[in-house]
């Protein structure tokens, strides 16, 4: 009986340093506290191109972080990609011209929306369009257009 | 009617019969021994028995039960009622002694603990080892460990026990108390009890009755009287223990002056 | 030649009639699982042989794991300028591959093969036996609970392994080779998903111990009753559940991470 005791004992200690790594892995590991005040409101941005851009990436506002992609679709008139934006609620106060440009962090890191403010009085709201967008970078392009700069210059 | 009725039985490893047609009955209330030379198939018959094997032809009945017709859990409730003691014991190694007799207890009855102690001291006093209940069973001599394992199978007061060479391998003093306790067991609390055992001299002395089984048969039965005053020239030489008879000294094969004389034939 | 076919066809047989045995067992093993609710503490009980009795050697490998992670991820990144990028190394490396599949192996070899030899040895001295004799099951009484066990430590083992050779990670990063400990979290935060990689991570760990604890009991319970065949099925029990394990991954991982 004293055996079994400390047997369960030992098992509940088990079992707790079990559960606690795992806590330890879903807190501070993972992005889970991301997705804890996640309940805000959405609004929409055409872009000509996402380049690498995801679902769940990050939206941010002078680098602080404001929201995140909820979706991503192709427009069927327009063909752009047409992004759906979860923001955290307490930033309730963006101006409705806000722009939306994709960028990349530093050379090889993901890509993010980041948004940059208008002088609107009026904020965005649930269900707004920005329309102000800027497309992201395709490496290949920028050098392409690069190149032939210098070429149109050199003659 | 018998306690276990076996008609017919046959019963196969590979292609070798252990047993072809055998017929036994065994008497409530008495001792019935099962002798026979080792490999002859009583573990094996003991098995069958308790419905661990299936025969391959014949009917075991225990109890006016046919054994191999019985659902798993109606099977489960006969094995209740009959107690097996191993050869080696079987004690549960990572339990001492106290709980390896309260095991069966545990398993199949809700009684409170301070009843099952009761009865568990019981049954330890009965085969003379209450004193040894906090022993585990690797400190136990192997007459010791077989008599902790008579006091679990009659746990739950079965109406038959049956015994798997309970005397092979005991010194002459343990050989004495378990020849007595199978005795007394049995007159005390009205079992029935088979013995499977090579051992004639001390199995003749509690046995009411005695089946000498060879080579997948019976070969005699009877009671111990009648089987040492038998004609058969086998039973005398299993009896008495010859060296050599019908049984032969030698295992069969090539003659031993053909293999002298061409030893190339060995490899 | 006629000889090979058949020694062929004999083989192929066995291993069939194994399959079919293997099969069967779980069958039955499974079947034992609901009526343990009842009785739990058979369960804890093992819980004690097959997880407290791993968790020094998880704890062990796991920290040495993460920290050699920590410096062979520094000496690559530190070429592209990303050492910051090494907590997400670490973590996903960990969490995603090392900590299941490893864990899983040391779990196999720790607890799998003494489950095997125990099980193995009940048999060989007729406990099985009795057990059965004295109308208990002991698919039930002896291997379910054992089942249960290995399914549930698993994942608690993996995660402890994970959790410390991150932890392992981190020492040798920040405190060895000064990678900024800000960074080091908040970039592994950015990259590590809660359900991409830490749930499927979760869910691999839980497979392999469904898988070696199954492997492990059924070699015991299949084996030959002598010392010899019980040894034998010991190391059947460690080599089968590494294949197991690895080629599992390998499935796993391509319908995991397949489509990204
Ligand atoms: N599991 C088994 N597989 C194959 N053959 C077996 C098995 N068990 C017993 N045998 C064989 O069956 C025969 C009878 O065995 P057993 O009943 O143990 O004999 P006994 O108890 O009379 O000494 C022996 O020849 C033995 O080799
Ligand atoms: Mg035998």
């Amino acid at each position: 009986m004293m055996q079994n005791k400390s047997t369960e004992i030992f098992v509940g200690m088990f079992v707790a340093a079990g559960l606690a790594a795992l806590f330890m892995l879903a807190m501070k590991v993972s992005n889970l506290g991301d997705f804890t005040d996640e309940t805000g409101y959405q609004v929409t941005a055409e872009f000509e191109n996402i380049g690498g851009l995801k679902v769940r990436s990050a939206v941010t506002m002078a680098g602080v972080r404001v929201g995140r992609v909820a979706s991503i679709n192709l427009h069927p008139v327009t063909y752009n990609a047409e992004v759906t934006i979860n923001m955290y609620p307490q930033f309730d106060n963006l101006p409705l011209d806000t722009s939306a440009s994709i960028y990349t962090a530093g050379l090889l890191g993901e890509q993010y929306i980041g948004l940059v403010a208008g002088a609107e009085e009026e904020f965005l709201q649930d269900g707004d369009v920005i329309d102000l967008t800027q497309p992201a970078l395709v490496l290949e392009q920028v050098i392409g257009q690069f190149l032939y700069s210098k070429a149109e210059g050199d003659e | 009617m018998p306690l276990v009725k076996i008609r017919d039985l046959h019963f196969y490893r590979g292609n070798r019969a252990i047993f072809d047609g055998v017929n036994i009955d065994i008497e409530r209330g008495k001792v019935t021994a099962i002798m026979g030379p080792s490999g002859t198939g009583k573990t094996t018959l003991l098995k069958l028995i308790g419905g661990q094997l299936r025969p391959h032809q014949g009917t075991i009945e225990v109890d006016g039960q046919d054994v191999h017709k019985l659902s798993h859990s109606q099977l489960y409730e006969l094995r209740k009622r009959m107690g097996m003691l191993f050869q080696s014991g079987a004690l549960l190694t990572d339990l001492n002694v106290y709980d390896n007799v309260a095991f069966p207890l545990r398993e199949h009855t809700d009684l409170p603990e301070s009843l099952i102690r009761d009865l568990v001291l019981m049954k330890l006093q009965s085969v003379g080892l209450r004193n040894a209940r906090n022993m585990s069973p690797n400190e136990l001599s192997g007459g010791m460990a077989r008599r902790v394992a008579l006091a679990r199978a009659v746990a739950l007061e079965p109406m038959m026990i049956m015994y798997d060479e309970p005397f092979t391998g005991q010194d002459p003093i343990s050989m004495g108390t378990l020849v007595n306790l199978i005795h007394r067991m049995n007159d005390a609390m009205g079992l029935t009890s088979i013995v499977v055992s090579h051992d004639v001299a001390e199995t003749a002395e509690i046995a009411d009755n005695i089946y000498l089984l060879s080579d997948g048969k019976i070969i005699e039965q009877g009671t111990t009287l009648q089987l040492k005053h038998s004609s058969s020239q086998w039973v005398q030489q299993f009896m008495q223990g010859l060296p050599d008879g019908p049984v032969p000294f030698h295992y069969g094969g090539r003659d031993y002056a053909d293999d002298l004389l061409n030893p190339e034939e060995n490899a | 030649m006629i000889n090979l076919i058949r020694s062929l066809g004999r083989w192929g047989l066995g291993t069939f009639e194994r399959q079919g045995r293997a099969h069967l067992f779980l069958f039955n093993m499974l079947l034992g699982i609901p009526g343990l609710f009842l009785r739990f503490s058979l369960v804890v009980q093992q819980l004690f042989s097959v997880g407290v009795l791993s968790i020094l050697i998880i704890l062990i490998s796991g920290l040495f794991v993460g920290m050699v992670l920590g410096l062979q991820g520094y000496n690559t990144l530190v070429d592209f300028g990303a050492e910051e990028s090494l907590g997400v190394l670490v973590s996903l490396s960990l969490v995603r591959e090392l900590g299941p599949v490893v864990s899983a192996l040391l779990f196999a070899g720790r607890a799998g093969s003494a489950l095997t030899a125990e099980i193995g040895l009940m048999k060989s001295t007729e406990q099985l036996s009795g057990m059965e004799m004295m109308a208990v099951d002991p698919i039930r009484r002896i291997i379910a609970p054992r089942f249960l066990a290995g399914i549930i430590a698993m994942p608690l083992l993996a995660a402890i392994f994970s959790a410390v050779g991150i932890l392992g990670g981190f020492l040798v990063g920040h405190g060895l080779l000064g990678v900024d400990d800000g960074a080091f979290w908040s970039q592994m935060q950015a990259k590590t998903d809660l359900y991409d990689d830490i749930l499927n991570g979760v869910i691999k760990s839980v497979v392999f111990g469904f898988v070696v604890t199954w492997i492990a009991l059924f070699e015991g319970h299949d084996a030959t009753p002598t010392s010899e065949g019980v040894g034998r099925a010991t190391t059947r029990t460690v080599v089968h559940s590494a294949f197991a394990i690895l080629g599992l991954d390998f499935v796993l991982t391509a319908l995991m991470f397949g489509d990204e």
